[in-house]
């Protein structure tokens, strides 16, 4: 770990003036992806701004009728919110099937988004990672990538995105509340927040230099069964090889998202409208790009066969 | 002592405390976190200086140069140890690959360079400055290339690497029913919880070194034979081991540096690895090809069974002699065995919990449970069938106890084993198919020659001292029991200290000999000072009989406690000398693994939903810590079976996944309701306390029986592990 | 013997058609960021309180939670068993809450009440959770221990405050203190010994008394 300058903000305009004075900066909430990083070098900040104490932990209700989850809420919070639990279940499954209960009580809603892959070539820092040191070559491409990518992908990078809460948000199409150094707020949608690698994989998301996430705003509840399934090898505390989170309202079209199988938390609306064909037709659209590797194909007949059955549960249970 | 011939009755079968449940004696310090591990021995000590240990970035070539000028002049530095500053290290014989790199690396992450700062972020911090320059060699990195240049080498662990008894081509080729698979393991890591540490301190010509260490004797030999210096100035201090499963039977680089360090400083130095260093640095259960053939009569009748080994070492060296159980284990008169080796350019491969057995297990009882589905009978019927009392490789050499077929009716009894599901793939519960699994464990019980040193203080109280360890085998438990049982006190008044190599030899703890041999030990010391006291009271010390802190005979009685006071400390130490029963009978303990598993019907996900165990160990010195060894590796045995897969990468040459993130090790979600019976027994031809090895037998079989397990839950055979879904999710019923 | 006998699903180790070439002579210096500047360690003083004491500290700003109590505060007890909030050995409770000390900087913690393994008992004087865990042989070698009784308290707590888990049937419901919901809720604490039946034996036993 380099050394740093450590910064405690006392308010969300004092940090983002901390920040926008130095170079080499970071913000750190719970650090539990950070410090990790930090250790190996992979993260070697030079000013850590440590935004505890700014007011960034509530979760109130907003003129839409949806919900604005301050960054600083942590997984546990957030999981356990009356609200939540009952008119956005997804979120909770999927905050509770991510990490652990000591990690989820220190991770945040911020951080949780800006966490970085698992891929191991990413984190260490003897092989070639294009993510890691731009133009150093990939080393999952011919290597072991059984749990990497297989839509969204480039010769550059295969890496996943490891969270879970982010799957649900972007089924959710909630909105990350950025603001910048000038006090400006945004809304990015959660559709446009995380990139795909293309020829630049070391950039993640759309955050701008200085930009801070101060929120999470979601849409008002969307009726119908929330499903929140994540398979991995080990039964807890492990990463995801795949997970789908869905919405299946009792009429109209479900949507779905998933984890696993790109850079960013993954959503095809288009093929969303090819649900009304049935799920063949769904999984077909939605896996049409796939480029798989040898140890990864099985994640489009899991896709495949998690869906279809998501779909006929959901039959059932309306039946 | 000389054990030469079967134990008779002795003051341990009294069993007022031998064999008794009992609560870990060092239980109130581990779970007050007041138990001290190695790196935590500079408790007290002043000036402590940190270590880091650099790792090479290649697996194979040499150093060009390696510039230490950057990371020298860093915050906090006070040297920094490379092969250039060390000068010539010797190479203990139990360590395959050189504990210090260069100029020549011959792994990943071998330790190449140690960083010596006030502090232990200076001293990682100034780690990463370090520069260094490679010649990249052509290595060899995969198994499945190198099949084709596999060697047999002389031995492998527990015999010679090729066997051959009567005619097996033969006999396999005229069997009325036969069976030739292919199968193969994983690499694993032992993933203990603490990682290897070593604090060292050095007083003029002396060295200290507290490490985390399973065999006291071994470090203190290799330690001098690595450094160049007399046994006599090493003292080794390990009396807490946070897990080793064989990882820390050899001296690795953290106490080589740490004692260079400190003599190179003057200051005392602690040094430990980091989790991502330890899986490419630590020796690794290597993975293994296996083919077995087994050809029986119509009736099902083996009379022929062969079992061939295929895997990798560094050099070479050690073979995972997964042969080893088909050896003994089942009758026939036609067989043969033969490992090979290939020269793999790998971290070195070494023993991990059941070494050759643990894997050898996992294949030979799939192999078995395959051949009874041909032949239409039970998995069960077909193993009792085949049993034997005698070596199967040697009829002439009966098992000192063998009573695998009541493991195995017993187990089927208490499982509910008549109603599993007979066709695989029938039972469904929701989304999860349902089915059972059987194996047989099999694990040769060694010994060890072992020493102790019992005191009588003035004060009454009775002190054990010996080298042996503690590595959460319950060492502190049973040798305290053993103590107290024989002197006749209550284990409250009974202090036992471990790890030290003031104290005498014993056999440490390995090979799932730990138990048996250490407690002999002790038995064999408590002898002697049970004459020594009967001799000062004026007592016959074989008729005298030590109850009630006592020692008494028809007409006499004196407090322990009185003896000590006026004849002041009395102590004895002896060792137990092995003689050759275990030449003339075969000691091993069995046992039987019973599983039910769902397999999600979507997914493929297996998830574990019952585990049992029955095992035939001989005496059971303590069933609680017994229980809890054999759950314990029913559970690194499920590890094994369903996650754990040390991954090559080989275009780099090392294991990709080395963290505990990408090594998964099972979780408490992963692990349901376990079941341990034990046959209630003694073997007298194995020990003088009558007990067996029964640390590394709940490992042998239990990966098959999941394997099993899942194939008569789906029907689908996975002959590769571990038995991960997407092995599985291809030939899984289809969804809608 | 034939390659093609062997177990066709071996993880990428079958990939046969490989080259086999391995350039020779390149030199590797590996692929970290360069390093822009020889930054110097920074120093802070930490005020915190850690079993009921006050502590006062000054601390490089790298030094996180687990390492200021184990080298600068004399509590050893708290373990390093992967330093990447892989194992949960490190388990802390911060504020009533259980965290990864290895995952947090001492510096983030001013004003934080800390409670660590030596401040739940001592040997003389057990916790429950500690007693029950001695009970029913909650662990073997013991390195892993003191996490898992931090957060065996904690479990108890997060049920008690209605916290719901991935195995929790339906998340609007009470919780039950099933072996289930233990399980899942202590998956963050690895125990290679595996004494895990034992563990949540003497977590029941502690929750139940506790109801």
């Amino acid at each position: 770990m380099r050394p740093f300058n450590y910064h405690r903000a006392s308010s969300v305009k004092d940090a983002l003036a901390i920040a926008g004075a130095k170079s080499n900066v970071k913000f750190i909430a719970g650090g539990t992806n950070l410090l990790d990083l930090m250790k190996l070098e992979i993260e070697t900040p030079m000013h850590l701004v440590d935004i505890a104490d700014t007011d960034l932990d509530e979760i109130t209700t907003t003129s839409a009728g949806g919900l604005r989850i301050g960054a600083l809420v942590s997984n546990t919070d957030l999981a356990a919110n009356k609200t939540i639990r009952q008119h956005y279940q997804v979120l909770s499954r999927a905050l509770l099937a991510g990490a652990s209960g000591q990690l989820r009580n220190k991770a945040t809603t911020g951080g949780n988004l800006l966490q970085r892959t698992r891929c191991p070539y990413f984190y260490d820092t003897n092989q070639a990672c294009n993510k890691r040191v731009p133009g150093s070559g990939c080393s999952a491409l011919e290597g072991f990538n059984r749990n990497h990518a297989i839509l969204g992908t480039s010769d550059r990078c295969i890496a996943t995105h490891p969270s879970d809460m982010a799957v649900a948000m972007r089924v959710l199409d909630a909105q990350v509340e950025v603001k910048a150094a000038n006090g400006d707020t945004r809304m990015i949608a959660m559709e446009n927040f995380h990139t795909l690698p293309g020829d630049t994989p070391h950039i993640e998301n759309t955050l701008k230099a200085g930009e801070m996430i101060t929120a999470v705003a979601l849409p008002p509840p969307i009726d119908g069964v929330h499903v929140y399934q994540k398979i991995r090898d080990r039964a807890s505390y492990a990463f995801a090889l795949v997970s789908v989170a869905a919405i299946i309202p009792k009429s109209g079209t479900a949507q779905f998202a998933f984890g696993g199988l790109a850079h960013k938390p993954w959503r095809d609306k288009t093929a969303e409208k090819e649900l009304l064909k049935g799920s063949k037709a769904f999984t077909d659209a939605l896996l049409k790009t796939a480029s798989t590797t040898e140890h990864n194909k099985f994640k489009v007949t899991l896709v495949e066969r998690t869906v279809a059955a998501i779909l006929a549960q959901a039959e059932e249970a309306k039946a | 002592m000389k054990f030469d011939k079967p134990a008779e009755t002795n003051p341990i079968d009294n069993e007022k405390v031998v064999s008794q449940p009992t609560p870990r004696i060092e239980g109130p310090l581990k779970v007050t976190g007041t138990a001290t591990y190695a790196y935590e021995q500079d408790k007290g000590l002043k000036n402590v200086a940190y270590g880091y240990i650099v790792g090479s970035a290649i697996a194979k070539g040499t150093i060009e140069n390696i510039d230490i000028s950057k990371a020298q002049r860093a915050p906090g530095v006070l040297n920094i140890l490379t092969y250039k500053t060390i000068g010539s290290l010797g190479k203990a014989g139990r360590n395959n690959a050189h504990l210090l790199a260069g100029p020549n690396i011959e792994h990943y992450h071998q330790a190449m360079a140690l960083v010596v700062a006030e502090t232990f972020e200076q001293a990682r911090s100034a780690a990463n400055l370090i520069h260094v320059k490679y010649k990249r060699s052509h290595g060899q990195y995969s198994l499945v290339k190198n099949i084709d240049s596999s060697v047999r080498p002389e031995r492998i662990t527990g015999g010679p690497a090729y066997t051959s008894v009567g005619d097996f081509d033969g006999a396999f080729s005229n069997a009325d029913v036969t069976l030739d698979q292919t199968y193969g393991t994983s690499g694993h890591a032992h993933a203990m919880m603490e990682p290897p540490a070593s604090v060292a301190i050095w007083e003029d010509n002396k060295l200290t070194i507290y490490t985390s260490h399973q065999m006291i004797n071994w470090a203190l030999k290799d330690i001098a034979t690595t450094l160049n210096m007399p046994i006599e100035n090493i003292r080794v201090n390990s009396p807490f081991i946070g897990g080793g499963f064989g990882g820390k039977l050899f001296v690795r680089a953290d106490a080589m540096f740490a004692a260079l360090a400190a003599r190179a400083t003057k200051r005392p130095v602690k040094v430990t690895m980091t989790r991502p260093f330890m899986f490419n640095n630590m020796p690794h259960r290597a993975a293994t090809i296996q083919r077995v053939r087994i050809g029986t009569d119509k009736a099902g009748k083996i009379t022929a069974i062969g079992h061939e080994n295929w895997s990798g070492d560094i050099n070479a060296k050690k073979s995972e002699a997964g042969v080893r159980p088909t050896r003994m284990l089942y009758a026939g008169a036609n067989r043969m065995t033969e490992a090979r080796i290939a020269n793999l350019n790998l971290a070195e491969a070494n023993a991990m919990r059941a070494p050759g057995e643990a894997p050898g297990s996992m294949v030979l009882e799939v192999a078995m449970d395959e051949m009874a589905e041909t032949l239409g009978m039970d998995p069960i019927d077909f193993r009792i069938l085949n049993d034997t009392q005698v070596v199967g490789e040697n009829p002439d050499k009966p098992f000192s106890q063998r009573r695998l077929k009541e493991c195995l009716q017993r187990g089927a009894r208490e499982f509910g084993w008549r109603d599993r599901p007979k066709t695989p793939g029938e039972t469904r519960e929701g989304d999860w198919l349902i089915g059972m699994g059987v194996a047989a464990a099999f694990r040769n019980a060694p010994v060890q020659n072992s020493a102790a040193r019992v005191k009588l203080t003035r004060g009454g109280a009775v002190i054990v001292e010996t080298d042996m360890t503690d590595i959460g085998t319950g060492s502190y438990t049973i040798i305290g029991q053993t103590a107290a049982e024989m002197l006749g006190v209550p284990l409250s008044q009974v202090t036992v200290r471990l790890g030290d190599s003031d104290s005498p030899v014993s056999a440490g703890s390995g090979g799932q000999w730990g138990a048996a041999s250490s407690t002999s030990g002790v038995y064999a010391a408590c002898l002697k000072l049970r004459e020594k006291i009967a001799e000062v009271a004026g007592l016959d010390p074989k008729t005298a009989d030590f109850v009630d802190a006592s020692i008494s005979d028809a007409s006499n009685s004196y407090p322990l406690r009185d003896i000590a006071k006026e004849h002041g400390e009395l102590t004895a130490e002896d060792t137990v000398e092995f003689g050759d029963l275990q030449k003339q009978f075969q000691v091993s303990s069995f046992g039987s693994h019973f599983i039910e598993v769902g397999v999600h019907v979507v997914t493929g996900e297996v998830r574990l939903r019952r585990m049992l165990a029955v095992a035939e160990a001989g005496r059971i010195l303590n069933p609680t810590s017994a229980r809890n060894q054999m759950i314990g590796a029913m559970t690194m045995g499920a590890g094994a079976a369903l996650m754990e897969d040390l991954v090559v990468d080989e275009k780099v040459g090392f294991f990709v996944n080395h963290d505990l993130a990408g090594y998964e090790v099972p979780v408490h979600a992963d692990i349901p309701q376990q079941q341990v019976i034990f046959l209630e027994d003694e073997d007298p031809k194995s020990s003088p306390v009558k007990a067996k090895g029964v640390g590394e037998l709940g490992i042998c079989g239990v990966g098959a029986a999941i394997a099993n397990a899942v194939y008569n839950a789906t029907g689908v055979r996975v002959r590769q592990y571990p038995i991960t879904l997407d092995k599985l999710i291809h030939q899984l019923p289809d969804v809608v | 013997m034939a390659k093609d006998n062997l177990p066709i699903s071996r993880r990428g180790l079958l990939k046969l058609s490989t080259t086999g070439v391995v350039t020779t002579a390149i030199p590797v210096t590996g692929f970290a960021e360069p390093s822009e500047t020889d930054s110097k360690p920074t120093e802070q003083v930490v005020k915190l309180t850690v079993n009921g004491d006050k502590k006062r500290l000054k601390l490089d700003t790298r030094t996180t939670l687990l390492d200021m109590l184990r080298e600068h505060a004399d509590l050893k007890g708290t373990k390093k068993g992967c330093d990447h909030g892989q194992c949960g050995a490190c388990t802390v409770l911060v504020n009533g809450v259980r965290i990864n000390s290895c995952l947090s900087l001492a510096v983030m913690h001013q004003g934080d009440d800390i409670q660590t393994i030596e401040g739940l008992g001592q040997p003389d004087n057990l916790h429950p959770m500690q007693e029950a865990f001695v009970k029913h042989d909650g662990f073997q070698c013991g390195y892993c221990t003191p996490g898992q009784i931090c957060s065996a308290v904690a479990v108890i707590d997060e049920i008690e405050k209605g916290i719901p888990s991935h195995v929790t049937g339906d998340l609007t419901a009470d919780i039950a203190l099933s072996r289930e919901e233990i399980r899942e809720r202590m998956s963050g604490n690895i125990c290679r010994c595996a004494a895990y039946p034992n563990i949540v034996d003497a977590i029941q036993e502690v929750g139940e008394g506790n109801a």
